[in-house]
C-alpha cells in the first residue's frame, strides 16, 4: 500500500487498512478518515463503531418482504397506512429507499436481491422469486408493479416474474421508461427513445 | 511511433460488471482488437451519455482512450441494439449464451474479424424471425471452427480412416471428432449420434448453413446436436457455461 504507513500492526494503520478495504476508499481518504477520528471526540468514535456493529448484529431480512430491517416483519409491512393491494418488486434494498424517497407510492415492497444473470450463473433460485409467489399466493393483493433496473438483467428479470406471474390472474405493471429530466434527446440511446415515443402522453 | 491516445472501433458488449460507484467494467468484442476489457464512467447514473449504448448484446462505435490499465469509452453511437432480442424472455436468454461463449473461448486482444461477424450475424438471426435454436446450433459449430477447434466429421481422429456413411456413430469430446468402431472401443466418454444428426452438423459446418436455418432443425435433431456440441464444449472450457444451464430451465418451463 503506498500509504505512507507500514503495515506495522499499530492502531493507527490498522484504522488506515480497514478504511481502505471500503469500496471507493483509496489509501489517502483512509488516512484522511483515519487522522479526523484521532482528533474527533471520543463519543463520535464509539457511535460510529457501535453503528457498524449494530447493522452486523442486529439487521436482518424482513420474513414477508426481506428488506434489510431491525424488526421482524419490516416497519414497512406492519404500516398499516400502506395499501395492502399492491406490490412493487424491486432488485435491491437502495432501490426501496429511492421509491420512498418520492413519497408518490404508499404500497407494499419486495427485495429481490439481485436481479437475473444466466451468463454470471445468477438463475432465479438465487432470489427471492419464490417467496414472492408463496407471499402472493391466497393474498389481497392486485397488482405487482416490476420496478427492476432498466438493465438487460433488469428487463429480464422482468419479463421472467411476469412469465411466472401470470397464471396467477394479478395485474402486473413495469415501471414507465423515457427520458430522464434534463437529458439531452441526441444522446439518448434508441430502446430509450423508442419507449418514449410509445409511451408519449398528452400535454 | 507512439500509438495514438485515442482510438475508435465497432463493439458488441459481451460482458459487464458493476466497478465503483457508477461505472461499469464492459468486455467488448470489437471488430479491430478483438476482445477486450474497457471501463464505462458514470454509466449507471440516468444522466449518462453513454446509457443504453453500452448495454449487453448492444453492438456499438465506439471512441476509447487508452488508459494506463484499461480503456475508457468516452463516446458511443449505437449501431443496431438488437430490441427485438431484448423484448423477448427467449431471445435474450440465447443472446447472453452467445455472449458467454465468445467471452470464454476468445483471448483478449485477439483479433478475428470472422468471429466478429459470426457475433454479429448470430445476434441478427436472433432477432429475426427465423429459427433461433438452429441459429445456436449454426453458431456453436462455427465458433468452435474459428477457436481452432472444428469437429471432425469425415474423418477418424484415432486413426485416420475414412468414416463409414449414413449410421450410427460415437462423437468423442476427447477426441474431437466422430470415431470408427475399431478406436471407439478403447474411448469410455462418448455420445452415440444419429446418422441424421451426423448429417446435419456437416451440412451446417460445411456450406453456409443458410439453407439449413432456413427451415430450420427439428425439435429432437436440435436436442440431440445441441446435447453433443455441448459436451464437447464444456470438454473444452473445462467446466459447464453457465447460460446454458438457464436455457435448459427455460425449455423445461419455468
Amino acid at each position: 500500500m503506498k500509504s505512507g504507513f507500514s503495515s506495522d500492526g499499530s492502531p493507527v494503520s490498522r484504522l488506515v487498512e480497514a478504511f481502505h478495504k471500503l469500496p471507493g476508499i483509496g489509501p489517502k481518504v483512509a488516512q484522511r478518515l483515519t487522522y479526523h477520528l484521532l482528533r474527533a471526540p471520543v463519543e463520535e468514535a464509539r457511535a460510529l463503531a457501535e453503528a457498524i456493529l449494530d447493522v452486523k448484529e442486529k439487521i436482518r431480512l424482513c420474513s414477508r418482504c426481506f428488506n434489510i430491517t431491525d424488526v421482524d416483519p419490516c416497519t414497512f409491512c406492519e404500516d398499516e397506512g400502506r395499501d395492502r393491494t399492491i406490490v412493487c418488486v424491486v432488485e435491491k434494498p437502495l432501490d426501496l429507499l429511492a421509491i420512498e424517497r418520492v413519497g408518490k407510492y404508499k404500497g407494499l415492497y419486495h427485495v429481490l436481491h439481485g436481479a437475473l444473470a444466466p451468463n454470471e450463473g445468477v438463475g432465479p433460485e438465487g432470489l427471492k422469486v419464490r417467496e414472492l409467489l408463496v407471499r402472493l399466493q391466497g393474498s389481497p393483493v392486485r397488482e405487482v408493479i416490476l420496478a427492476t433496473n432498466t438493465s438487460l438483467e433488469g428487463e429480464t428479470t422482468a419479463m421472467y416474474l411476469q412469465r411466472v406471474l401470470s397464471p396467477l390472474g394479478i395485474r402486473v405493471t413495469r415501471l414507465a421508461r423515457g427520458l430522464p429530466f434534463g437529458a439531452d434527446l441526441e444522446y439518448a440511446d434508441d430502446l430509450t427513445l423508442s419507449t418514449a415515443i410509445e409511451g408519449r402522453q398528452p400535454v | 511511433m507512439p500509438q495514438p491516445r485515442v482510438y475508435e472501433t465497432e463493439a458488441v458488449v459481451i460482458r459487464k460488471m458493476n466497478l465503483g460507484e457508477a461505472d461499469r467494467l464492459l468486455t467488448l468484442y470489437t471488430s479491430s482488437l478483438g476482445k477486450l476489457r474497457a471501463v464505462a464512467k458514470g454509466v449507471r447514473r440516468p444522466r449518462s451519455k453513454l446509457g443504453g449504448n453500452v448495454e449487453l448484446l448492444t453492438c456499438s462505435r465506439l471512441m476509447l482512450a487508452r488508459g494506463r490499465n484499461l480503456d475508457i469509452i468516452t463516446q458511443s453511437q449505437s449501431i443496431d441494439s438488437f430490441m427485438a432480442i431484448k423484448t423477448d424472455l427467449q431471445r435474450t436468454s440465447w443472446g447472453l449464451y452467445v455472449a458467454e461463449l465468445v467471452d470464454r473461448f476468445t483471448p483478449e486482444r485477439q483479433a478475428s474479424r470472422a468471429l466478429f461477424e459470426l457475433l454479429l450475424k448470430t445476434l441478427n438471426r436472433l432477432a429475426g424471425d427465423g429459427a433461433g435454436e438452429t441459429a445456436l446450433r449454426y453458431f456453436e459449430i462455427h465458433l468452435l471452427e474459428l477457436a481452432g477447434y472444428r469437429p471432425q466429421l469425415s474423418r477418424c481422429p484415432g486413426c485416420n480412416r475414412e468414416l463409414p456413411l449414413s449410421c450410427r456413430l460415437s462423437f468423442s469430446p476427447v477426441a474431437g471428432g466422430l470415431l470408427c468402431m475399431k478406436c471407439r472401443a478403447g474411448e469410455p466418454e462418448v455420445i452415440s449420434l444419429s446418422a441424421d444428426a451426423i448429417r446435419m452438423l456437416g451440412r451446417l459446418q460445411d456450406s453456409d448453413g443458410e439453407d439449413v436455418l432456413k427451415t430450420g432443425l427439428s425439435q429432437a435433431l436440435n436436442a440431440e446436436i445441441g446435447g453433443v456440441l455441448q459436451e464437447y464444449i464444456s470438454y473444452i472450457l473445462e467446466g459447464r457455461v453457465r447460460s446454458a444451464a438457464w436455457l435448459r430451465q427455460l425449455r423445461n418451463g419455468v
